[in-house]
Formats: C-alpha cells, structure tokens, sequence
C-alpha cells in the first residue's frame, strides 16, 4: 500500500516539477525579450589612447635609481654584519625600498607603453540568470512531503549541536563567584613595602604617601595594593563610623581605581595655607580624582563609587600600620552589582 | 621564454583567459584610490616584520630577572614576556629596527584605513552594488584596531599592563555578562591567569590576521568582479576607463609598495616609538601619568574620560555606567553608525537605490558630506579630548576645565559642522552650476551698426 503511494507521490512531485519548470522557462524567456526591448543602445567605447614614444632619459634614471637602491641595500649588509646601528640599518633598507619604489613609479609612468583604455562594468541582476538559480533552490523541496517535520528536527539538531560547540567556552575561566569580594587583608595584617619591609609611623610625613601591601600576600591581587596618605588630622572629615579608622591622620585606600582599574598614584597634597582645590587622590589614566580626607568620595572625574578605604590601627609597638579590618567597600573596578553597597549585599 | 613560460601555463591550467584578464584589467586612476593600497601595503609589512618577531616572543608571565644588555633593568624583576621584548629591542641584530617598523605600519596601516573610509564615503562609493564590500571594510577597521591593542598589550611593560587594565574594566561593566565575560578572557581576575599572555599572543599572531588577511582577500575580490569606481571625468556609468594593469599599472602599484615600505623602515630607524625599556615592567599597582596609547585607541580614551559617571539603578542591581558608556557603548555607537550607513542614506533619502559606478564629489551631496563631516568630527572631538591630560602639562588650562569645554564642544560641534559644510558644499555646486548666480556686473554688446557699446538689459538672474 505504502510502496504504491509512494511511488504515485513520486510521479506526482516528478509531474509538478516538470510543468513548474516549464513555466519558469517560459516566463524567463519572456522576461528577456522583454529586456532586449527596453535595453538602451550601447554606448559609444571612447578609442584607446597609447603612448609608445621611447624616453631613453627616463630609462637612464630609473636604472640609475636601482644601482643606487641596490648600493643602499648593500649598505644594510655591511652594516647589519659590522656595527647593526637600528638607525644606519634603518636608512639604508628604507632609502633602498623608497629608491627602488621610485624606480618603479617613473619606469611605470615613463619607460613602458602609456595606454588608457576602456572595459565594461560588468552587468549583474540579470532576471533570467536569477530565476534559473532560485528554481534550482526551490527544486530542493520538490517531492518532500514531510517538510515541517524534518525542518523540526533540523532545528533541534542545530540547536543542540550549536550548544555544545558554545558550551566549552566555560572553560576557558573560572567563574566570578565570590573572587571580585575577597581580600588579604583582616584584622592585625601588617602592611609592608613591595619588598616586604613593614610600613611605620616614621615612614611617612604629612601630605606623603606610600604603596602599601599586606604582609604574605601577592602583590599582583588586586586587593593588595593600599595607597597610604598622611594628613593633618584636622582635615578628616571621615563618617562617624570610620572615625578611628585613621590613627595620626594616615588613611589608607586601595589604590586600584574603581573606575578602569589602573593604579591610583597622584596624590594633589595643596600646602599653601588656602589649601584649594582640596587634596586628592588621582588616578593617572582617566584623572578620577577621590577625596582622601572623607572616606574617599569622588571629586571629579568618570568613577562611579568612592575609593574603598581600608581602616587602620597602630600595632602594639606604637608605630608599625597595620589593618583594623576589611575594605569598606567591595575592590576594583565596579562590575554588575558593585557600587556603593556594602559587601555581601550586592 | 616568455611564450614558453605562458603556453606551459596554458597547456596544464588552462591560464591564458584568465592571465589576458589580469594584464588588461583597467584601474581608473585617481590619487585618493592608493588609500586602500597603502593600507594593503602596509599590512605586507605587518605580516613580514611580525614574522620575525614571533621567533623571539615569549607569552608568558613567570617572573624573571633581567640578565640583558641594558644596564638599568639589570636583575628587576619582570615578566618573561616583557623581557623578551626588551631582548628584541636591544640584543637581537637589527630587532629594534624591526619592531618599531613592526610598531609604525601598525599606526600608519589604521590611518590609511581610516582615510580610505572617510574617502569612500564622501564621495559614496559604498552605493550599490557595493555595500557587501563597504561593510567587509569597516570590518577590517575595526579588526585592525582591535589587533593593534593587542599588539602592544603582548608586551606587559607598563603602558600595555594600563591598557589592559583599562580593557578589563570596560569589560567587567558590560551590563549582565560582564564579570564573566572578563573571567573568561583573563582566565581569572586580573591581571589573568599564567594562559593569559598565550591567549593575547595566538590572538593577534594567527585569528585575527587570518582574519584581516582573508577578509583583505573576499575585499579585493569584489573590487575585481564588480571593478573600481571612478569619477566622472573619462568613463560612464557603464564603461571603466583607466590604465591596464599590465604593464603601467603593475608597475606604479609596485612602486608604491616599495615607497610605502621604504618611508615604514625609515620611521623604524629614525623615529623611536614605544621605548619599552623606559616604562619598565608592569605591576597593577603600578601607574605614570602621561601615558598615551597609539593613537587608533585615542577615541575610546577620550571616551572614557569624557563620560561622566551615570549609574542606572534598577532594584539590588546597578548598572554600570562608568566605563560602560565610554568604553564599550560609544565605540559599538560609531561602528554601528558605520555599518549601518549606507542603509541609513537611503532611508533618509541622501542615497537612491540605482547601480552607481561614478563617484560623486562631496558638493554633489551636501547634506550627505555634511553628515559625515559631523559624524567624523564628533569623534575626532572625542579623540582629541583622549589629549587633554599632555593639553594640561603642555598650556596648564585646568584639566577639569578642558572636560567641561570637550563635552560642550562633543555635544555641539556635530551640529554647527553640518550646518556649515552644507552650506559651504551648496555654494559651491551652485556657483558650479550657475557661475553667473549672484553677479552684479553689466553686460554689454556692440552695437554693429554704430560700432558703439549698449548694455544689454539681462533677464532677471535665476537663483
């Protein structure tokens, strides 16, 4: 039963594609005699211009240019094999390339034929040529019967093999997770220099600073690094919440911008007594200038959340810096959530 | 020897049609069409002068300590990576000279794609039938531009460490998928994982050469079956009129390859470029001020600085707007502007949908010109406010002053240049047009009966 609808289903498509081809042709043929009609009459070709004329003075340059620039080449090698000076190296390939280069220009523009000549544009949008492509297409479908069924799986076969060729990307990195909030520092980390030397008082007069990292920690983390400052305690104008976050006027920052992440490493210290503009810290690649004296607010500039700060405390010893705490504020440049929420909340 | 040399050809291949084609394709000849030339001139030099420095770059980031010929990093601790670029410099024989004609046809590859740009299209030659091959163009623009950053991102001293960070940053904002899009290239928080410096380095040394080199191939392409465009002078809309490209032709072009890689290798000698051993190392918590990058990234730069700090709260979720906007929105804004131009002519009726193979000078179209001219000039604005920090330490005008007047001048400017160059371009067509508008002379004839002069009284002027 099934083989002799089958084959009915067969000579029927077989059938429909005939007379659909037919039609095609016919309707083509009828379109290009249209076009003939309707073609404008062909333009008249402008006569090739050439110049043969030999110019026996343009020859003797152009063969004197390339004994020069075949000398200047020679120079590189001699040069490249006794001294390999970057700038007599680079003289000589370069006057020898341009020598040459000009060699070529003029012999092209005075040794050989000069000829300007004319070709057609080519013609596209030819109807015929068109339709015959589109029926050789559409011939595709002719004699599928289950078409939306196979388009279905089709579908999903794209799908589901595109996923998995997507889904490998993953592993090319971990994923953020908590990464972005972690940091060295806790209650009692000392701070130190880059080479490990512990950061003291005594280190630091009013209007310096210092880059101070924590103790045992890599340096390249991103929460590592601290621009610490001293100021004259009666600037402060921290929160009540971070009021003893800043024994004898030193307030450390993280000195990574919260902007585009570069290294916060100016600090605008005004001495004279008017003390404008106000001290700031600047970060040198997009001038997001933070106010140091007030838990790090932004002055001015494109950064979108203060310089987290860090609270200090004075170790036992009476001036050895060490930290009292965690960040303020989350570390780095703001992503997603990160602005001025506390951490945790975000 | 010759006829040897074609028949065998011939005989095996079949060549001699194809070959009579090629030597007697016609090029129309005008100066702003070596643009492109010299942009294809100078990614030879890339490739050539690249080569040779893969053999001696190290994509890693283990720390090393500086055992070289140059006394002031002796034992500093730094990157393989930037060590090996510091052994190109000042080691290898003839390694300098190579890497900064290496570092200089990057720069004058990016500008003469951008001149050929702004070329193509004040004078519309990205009509139909030839979008297909203007939006292969801006492609290669901005592949160049992207390949350049990672260029000098390879080299891990300290300006290419600021860019990257700068890029990580950009790319932690991007709203949603951020973090873990910045996760995913850096390999970790950054500054990256030890594969970091090999991913840069496969990047720019084979995918995005491969890239620019195949898309270099479909642009030329195209340029053949479709042929070059001219300006009216000689041909017509259906007949090409130049120079064959055999011989004259041939020769010229090759000449100006040579030129352009005789004036890259001077500048290569003679012009320092990116002193990597003056940066030093980089480290993230390392920073100078001063810093700028090679110029094609001057626009992002300005971007960056320009954008104030606009946060968009919805519920628990920020987003982002710094550096979001300036980073990431703004150059997606100009490139989308530029694929989508030629379909935004027609719609705002600038550009008809007929076949063109004649340009169109600029005048012919002012509001055209006049929009292009605005839409370069915001961003020309833009980039040159990625200057404002030299600005100050060269004239000491306050630095937040000059980004107060950068943003009323990129605000502003794109509307005062259109007003203008429309003008000016309707002037001169119609004075082209009409050479007689607006004269306020007398003309006289002779009378051929007294032989004496009488005005003639003209007919009132058309405008």
């Amino acid at each position: 039963m099934s083989g002799v609808g089958g084959l009915l289903g067969r000579a029927l498509a077989a059938l429909t594609a005939i007379l659909f081809f037919r039609r095609a042709r016919r309707r083509a043929e009828r379109r290009q005699a249209e076009a003939e009609a309707q073609a404008p009459p062909p333009e008249p070709v402008p006569p090739d211009e050439l110049d043969a004329s030999p110019d026996p003075g343009a020859e003797l340059a152009v063969a004197l240019l390339l004994f020069a620039a075949a000398l200047a080449a020679a120079g590189f090698v001699f040069f490249y094999a006794f001294d390999a000076d970057t700038q007599a190296l680079g003289i000589c390939l370069g006057v020898a390339l341009l020598l040459a280069g000009v060699a070529a220009a003029l012999a092209g523009k005075r040794v050989v034929i000069q000829e300007k000549t004319t070709e057609p544009y080519s013609e596209f949008g030819d109807e015929e040529e068109t339709r015959e492509v589109e029926d050789y297409l559409v011939e595709g479908k002719v004699g599928v019967t289950r078409r939306r069924l196979l388009f279905t799986a089709l579908g999903a076969v794209g799908a589901a093999l595109g996923a998995a060729a997507v889904v490998p990307i993953a592993s090319l990195g971990p994923r953020v997770g908590n990464r972005v909030y972690s940091t060295p520092w806790s209650p009692g980390t000392k701070l130190v220099d880059e080479d490990g030397v512990p950061l003291t008082l005594r280190d630091l007069g009013e209007g310096e600073f210092l880059t101070g990292f924590p103790e045992g920690a890599p340096l390249d983390d991103l929460a590592s690094p601290l621009i610490v400052v001293r100021l004259n305690p009666e600037e402060l104008e921290l929160p009540d919440d971070r009021a003893h976050s800043a024994p004898h006027g030193v307030v450390a920052y993280s000195k990574i911008c919260t902007h585009a992440g570069c290294a916060v490493s100016m600090l605008r210290y005004p001495t004279f007594p008017a003390q404008q503009p106000r001290p700031g810290l600047v970060c040198p690649c997009h001038y997001s200038t933070f106010n140091p004296c007030d838990g790090g607010s932004v002055e001015f500039g494109p950064a979108g959340r203060p310089l987290p700060q860090l609270p200090l405390r004075i170790a036992a010893d009476g001036v050895t810096l060490e930290a009292a705490g965690d960040f303020y504020e989350p570390v780095g440049p703001s992503y997603g959530g990160i602005r001025e929420d506390p951490r945790g909340q975000s | 020897m010759i006829r040897r040399a074609v028949r065998a050809l011939d005989q095996r291949l079949g060549a001699s049609p194809p070959l009579r084609g090629a030597l007697r394709y016609v090029f129309p000849d005008h100066w702003t069409f070596m643009l492109g030339e010299i942009a294809l001139y100078c990614f030879v030099v890339l490739v050539g002068t690249g080569i040779f420095l893969t053999f001696f770059y190290v994509p890693s980031d283990a720390v090393v300590h500086y055992q070289g010929g140059y006394a002031p990093l002796q034992g500093a601790a730094m990157s393989e990576a930037y060590a090996s670029v510091i052994h190109i410099s000042l080691d290898v024989p003839a390694g300098l000279l190579i890497r900064q004609t290496h570092h200089w046809a990057a720069d004058v590859f990016v500008v003469a794609i951008v001149l050929h740009l702004l070329r193509i299209l004040l004078s519309g030659a990205y009509r139909k039938p030839r979008e297909l091959n203007y939006w292969v163009g801006v492609t290669l623009l901005g592949l160049a531009i992207f390949e350049g950053f990672l260029g000098y991102s390879l080299v891990d001293d300290l300006l290419s460490g600021m860019g990257l960070a700068i890029a990580y940053s950009v790319a932690m904002s991007i709203p949603v998928l951020g973090g873990a899009l910045a996760f995913l290239v850096w390999d970790g928080e950054y500054p990256g994982g030890p594969t970091f410096f090999a991913r840069l380095e496969i990047l720019h040394v084979l995918v995005i050469p491969a890239a620019i080199a195949t898309l270099i191939a479909i642009h030329l392409a195209q340029i053949v079956r479709q042929h070059h465009t001219q300006f009216p002078a000689e041909g017509s809309e259906r007949l090409v009129r130049g120079t064959p490209a055999w011989p004259g032709y041939a020769l010229r072009s090759i000449g100006l390859f040579l030129t352009v890689a005789g004036v890259l290798f001077l500048l290569g000698g003679l012009v320092q470029i990116n002193p990597i051993w003056q940066w030093g190392p980089y480290e993230p918590y390392l920073a100078t001020n001063g810093a700028q990058p090679d110029w094609y990234v001057g626009w992002l730069i300005g971007a960056l600085r320009l954008m104030p700090p606009l946060s968009i709260r919805l519920g628990s979720y920020t987003l982002n707007g710094s550096p979001f906007w300036g980073g990431a929105l703004f150059p997606l804004v100009v490139f989308g502007l530029l694929y989508a131009w030629p379909l935004l002519m027609r719609r705002l009726r600038l550009d008809d949908r007929r076949h063109h193979n004649l340009l169109q000078r600029p005048r012919e179209n002012p509001k055209r010109t006049a929009l292009v001219l605005a839409f370069v000039g915001w961003v020309f604005t833009i980039f040159a406010a990625g200057a404002t920090d030299r600005l100050y330490f060269q004239s000491f005008i306050p630095y937040e002053g000059q980004v107060w007047v950068f943003r009323a001048i990129a605000l502003f400017a794109p509307f005062v240049i259109y007003f203008v160059t429309k003008r000016v371009c309707e002037e001169l067509r119609d004075r082209e047009d009409r050479p007689l508008r607006g004269w306020s002379g007398r003309v006289i004839r002779r009378d051929e009966g007294t032989m004496g002069f009488e005005e003639v009284r003209p007919r009132r002027q058309e405008r």
